[in-house]
């Protein structure tokens, strides 16, 4: 059997995963944290 | 606890500690997962799918580690109102889905080679299919709730899940599965160096990105509410 064909998905899954809500939750909170600055501004 | 009540506080101690937990949390889940794939030999019985193991495990215990982590911030905010609590618990609750669902499924994909199927019913594999459920439940709680601040279904919900906990660790002793016992233990490591080294990097790598994750999930939550009731005074003094 070759394991590369299960291998292969699970590490991609997990590293797209994680890569994906670190960068979702990185943007959402540059977002926010910009959005409340510019707020206290005013 | 108390110390951190004040959201300015805990946002000035989350900026400065958030880039500390991501950058050192990519590095090391870098090195770990590099390790796992071409550095660390395969297992003498499993082969080379015993390199799913890095990403499995640290998933598994993130997952199970995060619940916990949910319901000490629920029990935090029903019994003591900290209003830092319910932030963190909603903050906790995507990322350990997440981490629960990498777990079934790498665990699906190691499982094929090594027992011949993708899935069984036996109990490992049902209760962590039952957590991922649970974390379901108490997204779908809280977001249905947000409106409402005195709403406590899913920090309820939450406790209520804790009970599951012991079950998933304990199922590998409790009843005959497939899944195999734990190889390490606080008295016991059946797991040779070379594949120790890995692994425990990955679990560290892993934890502080689950760790940058929920900070910047919290630090999200309150700017949004900062914008919000700014906003609701901005609109209160030109009424």
């Amino acid at each position: 059997m070759n394991h590369a064909a299960f291998i292969i998905p699970a590490y991609v899954l997990t590293v797209a995963g994680l890569v994906g809500l670190l960068v979702h939750s990185w943007l959402a909170m540059r977002a926010a944290e910009r959005a409340a600055d510019e707020m206290r501004k005013r | 606890m108390h110390r951190f009540a004040n959201p300015a506080r805990f946002l000035r101690i989350a900026r400065a500690v958030t880039p500390w937990l991501v950058l050192p949390g990519l590095a090391i889940t870098a090195a770990a997962l590099y390790i796992g794939l071409f550095a660390s030999p395969p297992d003498y019985q499993q082969g080379d799918s015993v390199r799913i193991m890095y990403v499995h495990v640290p998933a598994a215990w993130l997952g199970s580690g995060g619940y916990l982590g949910l319901a000490i911030a629920s029990l935090t905010a029903l019994v003591w109102r900290h209003p830092l609590a319910n932030v963190a618990g909603r903050a906790i609750a995507l990322p350990g889905a997440l981490f629960t669902a990498i777990c079934l499924v790498s665990g699906s994909l190691w499982g094929k080679p090594t027992w011949g199927t993708y899935w069984v019913w036996d109990a490992r594999l049902t209760s962590m299919l039952v957590l991922l459920f649970l974390y379901l439940g108490y997204l779908a709680l809280s977001a249905a709730e947000s409106d409402r601040p005195e709403a406590r279904g899913a920090a309820i919900l939450s406790l209520v899940g804790t009970i599951n906990l012991p079950i998933i660790k304990y199922s590998v002793e409790w009843w005959n599965t497939l899944h195999q016992g734990p190889s390490i233990t606080v008295t016991k490591n059946a797991i040779a160096p070379e594949m120790l080294l890995p692994l425990l990097l990955s679990v560290a790598g892993f934890s502080l990105l689950f760790a940058g994750i929920v900070l910047m999930r919290m630090r999200t939550e309150l700017a949004t509410t900062r914008v919000a009731v700014r906003s609701r005074r901005l609109a209160e003094a030109h009424a």
